[in-house]
């Protein structure tokens, strides 16, 4: 039982002062995946079928390099950020969730390097 | 974790029946959640078959009726039967409102009753508020200006004030705060609709002079941020207003001001 004064509560452990940079930048990753996801998608279609050496030299010029890195971080990005939504939504316990918290977070980081790192290698032809 | 199932102890068991008058010529049964802190039992849902042809056309008539009438042991707040108090808001065949501008003829079958979801209850429909008045207290709900006041009356333009309709007209009845499933799940950190319309209110006051603090307070995670535009605040509120869209002017003026 606590004494302490409702609004007390409410007021809690104060305001973080920050929120709005999560916020918009999960907004403009959402807007940035709508043409990344299509064009990514389009590309795919078209070279249905494309052996090996075909899709090495699509993939190995910068343009494509580089749209593939920013679909891959932004994709990543915007993963972490929903799924850290999710677990602050649902997850109360304390422990489990700061734990998944850093699992998300850990856990996207580690796919969106080993996706750009594969373009890149790619890119660099090894 | 949430939990989406009801603790044992708050498991909504069946109630007594209380049976209509001999000789009732319109008869609608009203099933209303019950329960006493006093019994240490679980709640339960109440049956009261009432004669609609000697009762008033609102829920609210119907339940001052059972209260006068059937079973005065009910308990609910109600104040001024007309939409502008806001006491009698519950939750009534599964929606938010107010039971005293909600009709009975708009409701199919049985009439089922409930206090605001997921709020303490401290008897039959009398939900706990204590959170609700405690995070208004916290936005600071009045004009803050450090202008010396005039003479008369602080000016607004005729176009600075119409930027308060849509807004004043919150009867601070919850109806909103309590449909809201993040409200549900973290009502402890996010403020909920209707204080966040109440801030949008005061932020969109001409003759404030507080909007970059009152815009600071809601630089977090929780207190704003948890709004996922769900609009069941919207679809519910009973005096037809639109708290997601004053969430979505504020998350504006939040970004505005970094970009």
């Amino acid at each position: 039982m606590s004494l302490r004064s409702p609004l007390g509560r409410i007021k809690g452990l104060g305001i973080a002062h920050e929120g709005v940079g999560h916020w918009w930048a999960h907004r403009l990753g959402s807007l940035a995946l709508v043409p990344l996801t299509i064009w990514f998608v389009a590309s795919v279609v078209s070279l249905a079928g494309a052996d090996y050496f075909t899709m090495r030299e699509w993939m190995g010029s910068p343009v494509v390099a580089g749209l593939l890195i920013m679909l891959i971080v932004a994709c990543f990005h915007h993963a972490a950020i929903s799924l850290s939504v999710v677990i602050e939504d649902y997850v109360h316990h304390e422990a489990a969730k700061i734990a998944s918290l850093i699992a998300v977070k850990a856990v996207t980081m580690v796919l969106a390097l080993i996706g750009v790192l594969a373009v890149l290698s790619v890119l660099f032809g090894n | 974790m949430v939990e989406f199932t009801l603790p044992r102890n708050s498991r909504v068991t069946g109630g007594k029946t209380h049976a209509a008058p001999a000789g009732a010529t319109k008869v609608r049964n009203f099933k209303v959640y019950r329960w006493n802190p006093d019994k240490g039992e679980n709640p339960s849902l109440d049956t009261y078959e009432v004669d609609l042809d000697t009762c008033g056309p609102m829920v609210l008539d119907a339940l001052i009726k059972i209260k006068d009438e059937i079973d005065p042991t009910l308990t609910f707040r109600r104040s001024c039967r007309e939409g502008v108090c806001g006491s009698c808001a519950m939750n009534i065949d599964g929606a938010n409102t107010l039971a005293c501008t909600k009709f009975i003829d708009e409701v199919s079958g049985d009439i089922k009753v409930y206090p605001l979801p997921h709020m303490a209850v401290v008897k039959d429909l009398v939900p706990d508020l204590t959170q609700a008045y405690a995070q208004y207290t916290s936005i600071e709900p009045w004009l803050k200006a450090t202008t010396p006041a005039p003479e008369t009356e602080r000016l607004q333009s005729q176009e600075e004030r119409e930027k308060l309709d849509g807004l004043w007209e919150c009867i601070l009845c919850f109806s909103c705060s309590t449909s809201c499933p993040s409200y549900w799940w973290n009502g402890d950190r996010f403020l909920g609709p209707a204080i966040l319309l109440q801030t949008y209110r005061w932020i969109v006051d001409s003759r404030d002079e507080a909007t970059g603090e009152r815009l600071d307070a809601l630089e977090d995670p929780f207190r704003m941020f948890k709004c996922h535009t769900i609009m069941n605040c919207t679809q519910t509120c009973p005096k037809s207003l639109n708290p997601a869209k004053a969430i979505g002017e504020l998350k504006k003026l939040l970004v505005l001001r970094t970009v």
